[in-house]
């Protein structure tokens, strides 16, 4: 097991490594960087004096490859104080870079993880979202399957299926456009410019809208799952010997369906990465994926491979809890 | 096709007289037993018929704008006092430019076709020889595919797409077609290691059986196992994947565009792909207080494509894997 997870955890190292190689090549490709003159001559004009000095201060001058291990590892830059040699960490240590919209006053991760004053930062909203949705998803799909499958093609069934399907193909976009009309614009139950002082009126739309889909997806999941292990033989045996329906349908149907929907987990999560892209962008929740899209508009590649960075060591890392999570709720699964 | 049949085929034409029926012939009528999928595949054939008689249908030019006539409301609506109010000849409402939402909506459709079919057909082209390859050859190269796949596959997929989308923007790459190139060469990149992944566990499990062995042992080519044994017998979980992925294509598309890294619409007239849903929505959000309804229109036509692609899906996985019925 222990063996299993830091093989796992060395298989994050060519992963991040990989995306980091693109991420940066992608970087240097595009032009533009975060000090010139763009095309929006006003905003981004900086005497040349100064130019020089940020260039000099965030190693732009550097080869090619030390740029690379710059960013992704570390460099050793002379204090122009001090004149001592000091180790400047790159992505490995956490530092993701000046971001070109603040013309390198502050860094990705700042942007990112630091609180302004009283309010949180940008990753708490952000996590909060997801954590919400996920709850969201799993508190109403799973019942919803398991109600649906113990009453097949009953009309329970067909509406909680019909219900489940309808989410799942509208998809979280579409799920978050069509609340932000009904509920925020026409119907006036929520603001559209929401008060995030306020503990959980903000939260409702964008939660919702997000978790839904994956509801959907669950509650199908389990249906068909529970359907299948109402089959297996050790069911009829539960039943046979006995056994209450109730004690049958939970300890020995229901434990065993919800396995699959374990495994569906890892790209759940991925899907609530992605998803709070836009669900932040509708709902104007200033988190992390608000960030990101505002990044794209004003161009600020550092902010977007930056970005890219996280998401997937978040992503590799929650795919890592999933499957230890496996491990554990199903004993005949060994991990190697 | 025919030749996937061939085991069960066989057996049962010398015990019945009836006219044999073949594996694909019986998921055929499974599938066009199922109400929800036949009305799947109506809608998605009146998808195609829109795009392909677009310019027959639509009632105006959709980027044409009429400078005083932005931001009509659709029929229904029956307030006249506004200066939103309805005007006849633009049934659904025009945008905030003044173009004719209607005409937009049927133009939009011819992207929402050529994203779902390119980047499917790039992926296939991708997905199933690498997954065929890994799967029969094992070992070194087995190892090595998935490695790779490993590690495509664990990247933010939309984050990864639009860093493509952004950097190659101002490149003639990134302007082709709109930006619709690079939306289909960036999808494609991201999106084969399902279908790879898909392929080899099924080879894996093919590999094994008893017909394969029998053609190994007469001495045919490997090349020829592949093509004649292994592939066809893929096939039904690879349709049921792509009726999956035809549908999270045009989504991505749409989310991509939504979010600005996407599709750029066009002002030129003549352009046979001016606009797709993405890019409503993107310029209807922009209008969410003034002009709710814009943004209506297309989350409704994505929301019902959605749908009918997800029906036919269903149906066709339960047509080709009668295990579960």
């Amino acid at each position: 097991m222990t063996q299993y997870i830091i093989r796992r955890i060395l298989w994050f190292i060519p992963v991040l490594f990989c995306v980091g190689l693109i991420t940066f090549t992608i970087a240097q490709l595009t032009p533009g960087g975060p000090f010139d003159a763009g095309r929006d001559e006003t905003s981004r004009r900086m005497p040349g004096g100064a130019e020089q000095v940020l260039r000099e201060r965030f190693g732009m001058d550097l080869p090619m490859w030390r740029q690379f291990t710059r960013y992704m590892f570390f460099d050793i830059d002379t204090n122009q104080e001090t004149g001592e040699r000091e180790i400047v960490w790159g992505a490995i240590g956490g530092n993701l870079g000046p971001t070109y919209a603040s013309r390198g006053q502050r860094t990705v991760q700042q942007e990112l993880f630091e609180g302004s004053g009283d309010n949180p930062s940008r990753f708490y909203y952000s996590a909060r979202l997801g954590i919400q949705a996920l709850l969201i998803a799993i508190t109403f799909g799973i019942p919803l399957g398991v109600i649906a499958a113990l009453k097949q093609n009953s009309w329970i069934d067909y509406f909680s299926l019909l219900f489940a399907t309808s989410f799942v193909a509208l998809g979280s976009l579409v799920i978050s456009i069509l609340f932000v009309v009904i509920f925020a614009t026409w119907l006036g139950w929520f603001n559209v410019l929401p008060d995030w002082d306020e503990p959980i009126r903000p939260w409702v739309l964008p939660s919702f809208a997000l978790g839904l889909a994956s509801m959907g997806y669950i509650a199908r999941l389990t249906r068909s799952s529970v359907l299948e292990v109402k089959r297996q033989d050790y069911v009829r045996t539960a039943h046979s010997k006995g056994l209450a329906e109730q004690v049958v349908i939970w300890r020995h149907v229901v434990r065993n369906a919800l396995l699959p929907v374990v495994t569906i987990m890892g790209p759940l999560i991925a899907a609530f990465l992605t998803g709070t892209l836009f669900a932040e962008y509708i709902f104007e929740v200033p988190g992390m994926g608000l960030k990101l899209v505002q990044a794209i508009g004003q161009r600020d590649y550092s902010m977007i491979m930056g970005g890219a960075l996280i998401y997937t060591f978040i992503l590799s890392f929650s795919n890592l809890l999933v499957d230890l999570a496996y491990g554990i709720v199903d004993p005949r699964i060994s991990l190697k | 096709m025919a030749t996937s049949a061939q085991p069960i085929q066989s057996s049962s034409s010398t015990t019945f007289s009836r006219k044999p029926r073949s594996l694909w012939g019986d998921a055929w009528r499974r599938l066009i037993s199922n109400r929800a999928s036949v009305v799947g595949m109506f809608i998605v054939g009146t998808l195609i018929f829109t795009a392909i008689f677009a310019p027959l249908l639509a009632p105006h030019n959709p980027v044409i704008q009429e400078s005083g006539n932005s931001l009509r409301q659709p029929f229904w609506v029956t307030d006249t006092t506004s200066a939103t109010e309805p005007v006849p000849g633009h049934p659904l409402g025009t945008d905030g430019l003044g173009r004719d939402q209607l005409s937009r909506l049927i133009y939009a459709t011819r992207v929402s076709i050529i994203v779902g079919l390119i980047p499917t057909i790039i992926v296939l082209c991708i997905g199933v020889p690498i997954g065929l390859i890994a799967g029969y050859a094992g070992g070194r190269v087995d190892n090595l595919l998935m490695r790779v796949t490993d590690i495509v596959y664990a990247f933010p997929d939309l984050l990864f797409i639009i860093s493509i989308s952004v950097a190659f923007r101002e490149t003639w790459f990134g302007q082709a077609f709109n930006g619709l190139l690079l939306i289909f060469v960036a999808l494609a990149i991201v999106g084969w290691t399902g279908l790879a992944r898909l392929v080899r566990g099924q080879v894996l499990s093919l590999k094994e059986k008893e017909f394969i062995e029998a053609a190994r042992a007469l001495g045919i080519p490997t090349g020829q196992i592949i093509r004649n044994h292994i592939l066809p017998n893929t096939l039904a979980p690879v349709i049921v994947a792509i009726s999956f992925a035809i549908p999270g294509f045009i989504i991505a598309e749409a989310t991509l565009t939504f979010l600005g890294a996407g599709m750029r619409p066009s002002v030129d007239q003549a352009n046979p792909f001016p606009t797709s849903w993405g890019v409503m929505l993107q310029e209807g959000i922009s209008r969410l207080s003034s002009g709710p309804w814009i943004l209506l229109f297309p989350a409704s036509c994505i929301a019902i494509v959605m749908l009918a692609f997800t029906f036919i899906g269903d149906g066709l996985r339960d047509a080709l894997d009668p295990r579960d019925q």
